[in-house]
Formats: C-alpha cells, sequence, structure tokens
C-alpha cells in the first residue's frame, strides 16, 4: 500500500511549548486509520496541520508525495483532505442543504458558479441526493442549529464528504453520541471507506476504534508512542503507561480507555 | 400623488438601496458604520457632476455609484484587516473624514453645500430601490450569496471549505459602497441640494440600525427595517396628537390640546428599537422565520410526510 498522507518529523511549537515532537507516520491509501491518545496528546493539533490551520515549527507533511505546507488552508479540501471539528462546526444559520453545498466550494469555486443561483442547479440536486443516500433527508431546508447533536454530527461528515475528499479526517465523530448513534455512525463511516475514501479518526470511544480502524496512531504528549494494527494496541506497554501510569502498566489490562 | 406622498416614497426608496449597501458587507461579517461616507462621495459625485458639467443624470448618478464602489474596494484592503468594533470605528471614521474633506473643500461647496440642477421625479428612486431589490435577492441566492453567509457565521471553517474569505468580504464591502452612493446620488437629485451637514454620524447610525433590526440573514430583513423605521415616525406623526388628546380628555382637561412637540416620535423609535433587540435579537425577519412559510409550503407540496 502506497502512503496516500505522511508525515515526516513533524514539530510545532507554540512559543516556548512543545504541542507536537518529532512525529511521523504514513496515512496508506484506502485505510481507516485511528488516531489515539489521551487528552492534550496532540491529536487536534495534528488535524489542524494537515488542514493548514496551523504551520507546523519543522518537518514536512505530505500528501501522494506533494509536500503542501507551503499551500495555503483553503486550497488544500481541493487536493483531497477534508476535515470535521471536535466540536461541530456547521453553520448555524444555513440550512441543512446549504451547509452541504458550501462543501462542494472547493469544486464549484468558479466565477460562473459563483454568481449563477443554487436553486434547481446540478449542485443543490447532488446535495439533495447525497443527504438522501446517507439517510439525511428529512429536513433538508431546515436551519442547522435547530437539530439534534447527532444528526447534526452526521451532517457535519456530509459536508466534508460531499468536496469528494481523498483523505477525511473526523475529530471525535463519537463525542456526546449514545451506543445506538455510535453505532449508526460505524455503518455510516463503513459505507464512506468502501466508496474508497481514506479515513483518519481522533476518536476516544475504543470500542468504536476497534470496529471501525484497522490501523492506529497512538499519541503521548506531541509524541508517537505507538503505530500498527488496531487489535495489538491495547497489549502495548507504552500505550498502556500513556492510559494508566506505570504502576499498572505490568498487568495483564484488556480494557484500555 | 401628493407632494407628501411622493416625499416619503423617495426617502423610502433611498433608505432601501441605502441599507441594502450596508447589508451586504453586515451579511458577511462585516459592521459598517461608514454608510453616510459613502452615501456624500455618491451624492457630491452627482451634484458635482450635475452643477459643474450639466451632464445627464444617468451620467451622475453612475459615476458618483461607481466613484463610492472604487472608494469602497480600495479602502477595504487596510479596514476588513480590524475585526469588531475597530472595524466598526475605522468605518465610522472613513466617514468623518469624508465629511472633514468636503466641508472643508471649496470645489464641492464646503459648508454651503451644493445645488443640483437636473431633478428627478419620484418613480426614479423607486425603480432604482425595485431594481437594486431584485439585485440583492439574486446576489443572495446564488453561491456567492451562500460563501457570504458562511463567513458571516465562521471564517475559519468557510476558509477550510476552499472559500476566500477575504475575496468576498471585499467584494461585499465594495458592492455594497457602491449600493450607498447610489442612493447619495439619487438623494442629490431628487432634492435638489446636498450638504454635507446631512451626512452625518447619525445617518450612518439608523442604516446600520434599519439592517441590525431587520435581520442581517435574508434580504428580507433590511427591506423591513428600512421600510418600518422610515414609515413608524410618519404614522406616529398622526398617532400621536391622537393619543395626547385621548389622554387628555381621560385625565379631565378642558379645552384645546396643542400637538405634541415633534421630539416624542423620535422617543417612540428609540423604545422600539430597545424592544426589537430584547424580542428579536436577530432582527425582524430570521432565517427560521423564512424556513417556517418555505418549509410548510413544500411540505404541501410533496403531499405525504417524508
Amino acid at each position: 500500500m502506497t502512503a496516500l498522507m505522511s508525515l515526516t518529523n513533524v514539530s510545532k511549537n507554540f512559543g516556548g511549548l512543545a504541542v507536537i515532537t518529532d512525529v511521523s507516520f504514513d496515512v496508506p491509501a484506502g485505510a481507516r486509520m485511528a488516531l489515539i491518545g489521551p487528552n492534550g496528546a496532540g491529536k487536534t493539533t495534528i488535524f489542524n496541520l494537515i488542514s493548514g490551520v496551523y504551520q507546523p515549527s519543522a518537518g514536512e507533511i505530505r500528501l501522494e508525495g506533494q509536500e503542501i505546507s507551503a499551500i495555503p488552508s483553503r486550497e488544500r479540501i481541493g487536493l483531497g483532505i477534508a476535515r470535521s471539528f471536535q466540536n461541530i462546526r456547521l453553520m448555524p444559520h444555513l440550512s441543512v442543504l446549504e451547509n452541504v453545498m458550501l462543501g462542494q466550494q472547493a469544486r464549484a469555486g468558479n466565477l460562473g458558479n459563483m454568481l449563477s443561483p443554487l436553486r434547481r442547479s446540478r449542485w443543490r440536486r447532488e446535495a439533495e441526493e447525497l443527504l438522501e443516500q446517507m439517510g439525511l433527508d428529512t429536513y433538508p431546508g431546515e436551519v442547522v442549529a435547530t437539530l439534534p447533536y447527532g444528526i447534526r454530527k452526521k451532517i457535519e461528515v456530509v459536508r466534508a464528504l460531499v468536496a469528494k475528499p481523498k483523505l477525511l479526517m473526523l475529530d471525535e465523530p463519537a463525542a456526546g453520541l449514545n451506543n445506538t448513534e455510535t453505532a449508526n455512525l460505524k455503518d455510516f463511516l463503513m459505507q464512506i471507506a468502501a466508496t474508497g475514501v481514506t479515513l483518519l479518526v481522533v476518536e476516544h470511544d475504543m470500542s468504536l476504534v476497534r470496529s471501525l480502524c484497522d490501523h492506529a496512531v497512538v499519541l503521548n504528549f506531541g509524541e508517537k508512542i505507538y503505530d500498527g494494527p488496531t487489535a495489538e494496541v491495547q497489549k502495548d506497554p507504552d500505550v498502556l503507561e500513556a492510559y494508566l501510569g506505570t504502576r499498572h502498566a505490568g498487568k495483564e489490562t484488556t480494557d484500555v480507555a | 400623488m401628493s407632494g407628501y406622498w411622493a416625499g416619503i416614497l423617495t426617502i423610502l426608496a433611498i433608505n432601501i438601496i441605502f441599507a441594502y449597501g450596508i447589508f451586504l458587507p453586515v451579511a458577511t461579517g462585516q459592521l459598517n458604520l461608514g454608510g453616510a461616507g459613502f452615501q456624500a462621495i455618491g451624492a457630491y459625485g452627482a451634484a458635482f457632476l450635475s452643477a459643474s458639467f450639466g451632464l445627464p443624470v444617468p451620467v451622475t448618478i453612475g459615476v458618483g455609484m461607481a466613484i463610492a464602489g472604487i472608494t469602497g474596494f480600495v479602502i477595504a484592503f487596510p479596514l476588513l484587516r480590524t475585526r469588531g468594533v475597530y472595524l466598526v470605528l475605522a468605518t465610522f471614521a472613513f466617514a468623518e473624514v469624508v465629511g472633514g474633506l468636503i466641508l472643508n473643500s471649496d470645489t464641492f461647496g464646503g459648508a454651503m453645500g451644493l445645488s443640483v440642477p437636473a431633478f428627478i421625479d419620484w418613480h426614479v428612486p423607486v425603480t432604482a430601490a425595485v431594481v437594486v431589490t431584485l439585485f440583492v435577492f439574486y446576489l443572495m441566492s446564488t453561491r456567492f450569496g451562500l460563501t457570504m453567509r458562511a463567513a458571516h457565521d465562521d471564517e475559519v471553517v468557510t476558509d477550510l471549505m476552499g472559500v476566500n474569505v477575504r475575496s468576498i468580504q471585499v467584494a461585499a464591502f465594495a458592492i455594497g459602497g457602491a449600493l450607498a452612493g447610489l442612493a447619495g446620488g439619487l438623494y442629490a437629485h431628487s432634492f435638489n441640494f446636498v450638504e454635507i451637514q446631512s451626512f452625518n454620524a447619525l445617518v450612518s447610525i439608523y442604516v446600520l440600525l434599519y439592517v441590525l433590526l431587520g435581520g442581517t440573514q435574508t434580504a428580507w430583513g433590511p427591506l423591513a427595517g428600512a421600510t418600518f423605521f422610515t414609515m413608524l415616525p410618519e404614522a406616529l406623526r398622526t398617532v400621536l396628537p391622537a393619543l395626547k388628546s385621548g389622554i387628555y380628555s381621560l385625565a379631565g382637561v378642558e379645552g384645546a390640546v396643542p400637538a405634541p412637540d415633534d421630539s416624542w416620535r423620535f422617543v417612540i423609535l428609540g423604545a422600539l428599537t430597545i424592544a426589537m433587540m430584547v424580542f428579536r435579537p436577530e432582527g425582524l425577519i430570521t432565517r427560521t422565520m423564512i424556513e417556517r412559510f418555505g418549509f410548510h409550503r413544500s411540505r404541501a407540496g410533496k403531499g405525504a410526510p417524508a
């Protein structure tokens, strides 16, 4: 498998605070990869570095071999990197459909598209079809601020998906969802992965990570401590130590986090 | 049509165009408190061309509008680097600079003002207001309008979606400046006289109020806000004396009742403004409100619940 996205010796400092230190890992094309670690480990910072919200202090970030650190954040979605956010960041005053149509911007941003009405456009039809396909077609015209949390979480994924990304980065997609909603979300994400989209998922729900992801990278205090199959992650002594402390690391513990 | 109603319609049309000029930047999240500056540029541009060169009205208004738009485009680059209250102050300062320059310029008549020879009838500003309203509704229905509203809600995410937020904001600011300039040019030719005192800070504040209280989420907002606040003082003009004599007769005061002072109209306007902010903080017309109407319609059309 070739690497779709690769980070090489990436570091990020905020002033004197080292948030990410010398992290390298590859995201293979077609993978369903988890990025996990205790709170404050730097997972969201990695997302912000890849999507261009932050610039790395050192190191290289490559998409299909191309260094992207110098590319403005707004152009990265066009290269195939789309993401969701830890706290839902849909546009509260836009409708479900309009939020999804905003996700098409990277494909529809030329002057002709910008100045033609969206009503009855092929963009609107595409957004409606995608919502229907994902089972979210109940209230396309509803303003998102009024919708339930679980629905908004999914709409954010659809908004990222409509950009037709190669790499879809999801920041805690299951946070705040109950068991049914999480199971539902897992099927939803498997359905997306089946279309060939590579997933990079930050998640604390280990049962979702185990059932969804084939590969995991574990961060602790901004450093990579594990990079391998998800099945092995909970047996790794460094990971156990990071989550449970040194005292417990020697014992046989099967249920971490 | 009586002169009174022709005058009201003219003012209403000009205020609607002016309100749309301020609405466009506000819809992208940029408060513009420099409305009077843009209006003054449009008004003086038209007045000067008409008085000095006797150019036809479409040319004078068009050029005034273009100058206001170009000014908006040029100052947008430094101005839109500031945010929040600093942007409000910066746009306010811009209007003060424009006012100061005109006041101290002999070419533009200084404090004496300029008289404008060519007169336009009420139907010209009204036609212009209809065209501008349709234009803004169209603009808001395009992807450009969508990105404007998205930038208003969350600039960072809008950028990550692939939108060049800055160009959207600069474009909205410049088009808004041109519309405010158009309102100024129409004003100059409708009233045949411009003086810089009529483009003061209060004008900027009122037009921003029309937009904020009318609602910034849809193109209906400024239309409702400008209409409401232009018509309200006129409605109060007849209601207030009746109210006062009613109160007097209840209190048992005999004889003729003197008309209430004119400033009471503005007291009531102020009280209503506060009430609006309390009860409709997102403006008179909101997205949700429009959606409720549209939703019921489309549901009825489909026949069956989804």
